[in-house]
């Protein structure tokens, strides 16, 4: 294999792997201090015993976060250097905003709750979750304006002096119309993933509660409470997920419809496309290689009306091999720069974009019918059943949302090659010259076996918790005595 | 060759030192801050007798380990923003020595968090193990890293490579993006100079990481045999830093003028600062040896930083003279410097701010008594 396709290999894994802890952090640390705001208000033991329990379940993630997103900030110069060179006058920016905004916000003030518990007066502990919270609310603006100009690559234009792109406009490229319906599916996502994971956690108990009996009541009932309030935010979540999903298709449609043709496996440009549940190969060459085909359906998802007209794989290649990509400055100014790379075949894999645009919708779908599911068993203060097909949906809920968003991203970065930065640099011209193979794969090797077995200790802790159940709990005190115990330490 | 007269992107000069100074300020933040907290974590195996000793240790950088690692994350970040292309030829350049950084990052970082999590003994040693030993990695690579760019590490254009993994280098890369050559760069990070330097920021995180260990902790055995522990290895952190800032000064001094001498003096400061902490460390005055450890750390910083001036570490093969790769055809565009000026000017001091009380809110000494018998359950 080259270099670049282990390169590119090195950065999924390695991303993929960070977005498994990303989407709980961001959720689930606003949770947390939701929990902690009502326990504060109301006084109630039982948000206390809640705030701590998934307190506990959100640190274990978060520390797997943070390590694994140290690897992400220096890949882009180790595998990318050329592609960090071209582009850094642009996409540095956000990247040092995260970093100077958001991860210093983040880390400092969820250390400060970690082990402030009997250090802060109870509001200013109040204070450093929620702003832990906005934390990482802030990093995952910034990132995904990052990663939006990387598939729209507006507020920028052509140094033929020193060839690269440099920035025009930074408000450009904070509002790029990709940013504007990224950053909402992507934080939409994230509740679904983390009201997953609650519901998951909370209806487990429940039903195995209610087989119990009375003993359990107290418990019982805190774990009822926690089992409907993780179904609402997963299923309002994802009402949030297919509403702003539509706008990414809308928005797609426009900046990058070569993506979207290869989604929906459409050759040739068609008025009235439809939507196919199946792909059977991906050769252009005898109409589209689709079948089981709901007509019209792609039009209106991806144009809103039923009878538009959807530019098609083929139409397209011809089309930029000609001109070129023309939707902003910088695709215009590069234009004769791509010429040289002599690329003749624009379009991402048809089968991974195709496949993967539907796993991802699956998955959610199936997610949210779990959710509405635990509603309804739980109304009207009934309990589960249990049972196998209970606890398969508890064990699948979490994960299903988890796997989504893994496949919405590989949908995303796989369809906007042959670019890196799209319709300007190719990803074959963007990675290090001076890096070899064997230095690529071996740290990829090494890499994966490391994230492997933190991955075995992390899913053994988190079920080591989980198992325990609700922590009992003593009402957080200021510390006065120099020489007591502290009420929480490593 | 290059030098100095490499047409500019159009930004001022002045804009550019100032984001390498920024930048060199932002490391001299994470030297001094995660300093102390690799010292106290490579110390956990040795220092610690009992669990509870180790826990009190684990405890005085609980709460801020994180906030100081993200020093690198934004020097790193800034690195790329201003110096885009300082940001890729070193990155790629050093792409081994940085892969041990990010394991010896990953396993320390969740070392702290999950060692916690379990009551186990061998569990628990294995993290006090990866945490001692991701303290150690790092500091020895930057060292050797660091010395590395005192030295100069020689680059050429990509284009002029004879063989490049890249399959289409297209025209602007192949005559902009600078990469480290091949060969010599390799045995270079292992010349005496480059382990010595390696060597020197371990010791000195020791060092500096005993001594805010006697500043977090109550009277105590745990506090006596910290103090014991920097007494000795001051001695060594004087003898190996002067050994190595006097090597420096000698062998490669900055080539500006007026820097040489600048060179000199603030060697001569971080002897002092050095021989300082040792003795009122020595004479139970911690607070004042904390804080000489860091005019230490500062100084050898800004020793490793000057130099930087134009070339950024970079030279051309065999002529420490002539910088191809420097500030000014390394950096971004006027505009994007100007912006990140903005942004720095308003929230570094916010950032510092807030910093600053975390460390008042955790101000407490700790001691074996405060470490409550049953780990905390929950958080
Ligand atoms: C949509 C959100 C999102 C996305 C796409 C990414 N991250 Fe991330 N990242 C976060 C959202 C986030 C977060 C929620 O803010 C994390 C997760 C766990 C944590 O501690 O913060 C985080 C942690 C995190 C850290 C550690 C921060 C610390 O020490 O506190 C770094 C350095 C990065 N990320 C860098 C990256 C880079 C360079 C990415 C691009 C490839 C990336 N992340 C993708
Ligand atoms: C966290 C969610 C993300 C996931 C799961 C993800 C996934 C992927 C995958 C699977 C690839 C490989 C594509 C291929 O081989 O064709 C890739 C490539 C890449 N991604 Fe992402 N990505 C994410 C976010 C980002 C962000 C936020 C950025 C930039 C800020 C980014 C920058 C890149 C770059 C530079 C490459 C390498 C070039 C390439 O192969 O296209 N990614 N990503
Ligand atoms: C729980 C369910 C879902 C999850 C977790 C999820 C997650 C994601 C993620 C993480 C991405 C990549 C980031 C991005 O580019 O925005 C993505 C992309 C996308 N999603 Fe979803 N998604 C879900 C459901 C849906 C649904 C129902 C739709 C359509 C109605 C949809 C449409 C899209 C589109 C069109 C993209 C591609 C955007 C692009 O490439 O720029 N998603 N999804």
């Amino acid at each position: 294999m080259s270099a670049e396709t282990l390169a590119r290999w090195q950065f999924g894994i390695t991303t993929v792997y960070h977005f498994l802890f990303v989407p709980i952090t961001i959720a689930l640390s606003m949770l947390v201090a939701v929990l902690q705001t009502m326990w504060y208000r109301s006084g109630e033991e039982k948000f206390l015993r809640l705030t701590k329990f998934f307190g506990k379940v959100f640190l274990i993630n978060f520390a797997m976060g943070v390590v694994t997103g140290i690897v992400q900030e220096f890949q882009f110069g180790l595998n990318w250097s050329e592609y960090s060179r071209f582009v850094g006058d642009i996409f540095g920016a956000p990247l040092a905003m995260e970093a100077l905004i958001a991860f210093f916000l983040e880390s400092v003030f969820l250390g400060m709750w970690i082990f402030g518990w009997d250090r802060l007066p109870k509001k200013v502990h109040l204070l450093s979750i929620w702003l832990g919270a906005i934390g990482t609310l802030l990093s995952a603006i910034f990132i995904l304006a990052a990663n939006s100009w990387m598939q729209n690559p507006v507020g920028a234009s052509f140094n033929a002096a020193n060839g690269r792109a440099e920035m025009t406009s930074l408000v450009a490229v904070l509002v790029n119309p990709v940013n504007l319906v990224t950053f909402p599916h992507v934080i939409a996502g994230a509740y679904v993933t983390a009201g997953g994971l609650i519901l998951g956690i909370s209806g487990w108990w429940l039903a195995k509660l209610a087989k119990a009996g009375d003993s359990a009541a107290a418990e019982k009932d805190i774990w009822r409470w926690a089992t409907r309030f993780g179904a609402w935010v997963l299923i309002i979540a994802g009402a949030a997920v297919i509403i702003t999903g539509d706008f990414q298709g809308k928005a797609l449609t426009e900046e990058q419809p070569m993506k979207m043709a290869a989604a929906e496996g459409l050759c040739h440009s068609e008025k009235g496309a439809g939507f196919s549940l199946i792909l059977v190969g991906s050769d252009c060459s005898k109409g589209n290689p689709t079948a089981l085909t709901v007509p019209g359906l792609f039009s209106y998802l991806g144009a809103g009306s039923f009878d538009a007209t959807m530019e098609g794989i083929a139409d397209l290649n011809e089309q930029y091999a000609a001109e070129g990509f023309q939707g902003n400055q910088l695709q215009k100014e590069t234009t004769a720069q791509l010429k040289e790379a002599g690329i003749t075949d624009f379009s991402p894999s048809i089968p991974v974009s195709f496949w993967t645009f539907r796993i991802m919708m699956v998955l959610g779908f199936a997610a949210i019918a779990i959710g509405v599911w635990a509603l309804i068993a739980t109304a009207k203060g009934k309990d589960p059943k249990g049972g196998k097909w209970w606890t398969a949906a508890m064990i699948a809920v979490p994960l299903l949302s988890l796997f989504g968003n893994s496949f919405g991203w590989i949908f995303s970065e796989m369809g906007r090659q042959p670019f890196v930065v799209y319709g300007v640099l190719p990803t074959m011209s963007a990675n290090s010259p001076g890096v070899s193979a064997l230095e690529v794969g071996l740290t990829m090797v090494l890499f994966t076996l490391l994230y492997g077995s933190l991955a075995v200790v992390e899913i053994g802790l988190q079920l080591h918790f989980i198992k325990k159940g609700l922590p009992e709990v003593e009402e957080p005190q200021m510390l006065t005595d120099a020489d007591a115990p502290l009420s929480f330490a490593y | 060759m290059f030098a100095l007269e490499v047409p500019a992107t159009g930004a001022p000069f002045a804009l550019q030192v100032l984001w390498l100074i920024l930048i060199a300020v932002l490391w001299i933040g994470y030297l001094v801050l995660e300093g102390f907290d690799f010292g106290v974590a490579m110390l956990i195996p040795f220092l610690g007798k009992t669990e509870k000793e180790k826990r009190v240790m684990v405890n005085t950088i609980g709460p801020v380990w994180d906030g100081n690692e993200v020093w690198l994350l934004t020097a790193g970040g800034a690195t790329f923003a201003a110096f885009p292309a300082w940001y890729a030829t070193l990155f790629s350049g050093a792409y081994l020595p940085l892969f041990l950084v990010l394991v010896g990052l990953i396993i320390r970082g969740v070392s702290f968090e999950y060692r916690s999590k379990h009551p186990e003994t061998k569990w628990r040693s294995t993290f006090d193990w990866m945490a001692a030993i991701g303290s150690f990695i790092v500091p020895l690579v930057l060292g050797v890293a660091f010395a590395n760019f005192i030295m100069g590490l020689p680059v050429m254009l990509a284009g002029e490579m004879a063989s490049t993994n890249t399959t289409v280098l297209l025209s602007p890369a192949a005559a902009s993006l600078f990469v480290l050559t091949p060969a010599p760069y390799f045995w270079q990070l292992f010349s005496w100079f480059g382990i010595l330097g390696g060597i020197v920021l371990v010791v000195a995180f020791l060092f500096h990481g005993s001594i805010y260990l006697t500043l977090k902790t109550k009277a105590g055995e745990l506090h006596d045999r910290a103090r014991k522990f920097a007494s000795i290895v001051g001695l060594v952190a004087i003898v190996g830093g002067a050994l190595y800032l006097v090597a420096q000064n000698l062998l490669y001094p900055a080539l500006f003028p007026g820097l040489a001498l600048v060179g000199w003096i603030v060697t001569l400061v971080a002897a002092l600062a050095l021989i300082a902490a040792w003795w009122f460390v020595g004479h139970g005055r911690e607070g004042i040896a904390f804080v000489s450890t860091t005019v230490a750390i500062v100084s050898v910083a800004v020793i490793t930083f000057l130099p930087m001036v134009p070339g950024m570490g970079f030279i051309a093969p065999g002529d420490r003279s002539s910088w191809p790769l420097n500030i000014m055809n390394a950096s971004s565009s006027e505009g994007t410097l100007v912006l990140m000026t903005i942004v720095a000017v308003i929230f570094v001091p916010i950032v510092l701010a807030y910093s600053a009380w975390t460390y008042w809110v955790f101000r407490q000494r700790l001691g074996v008594e405060n470490m409550p018998d049953e780990v905390a359950l929950a958080s």
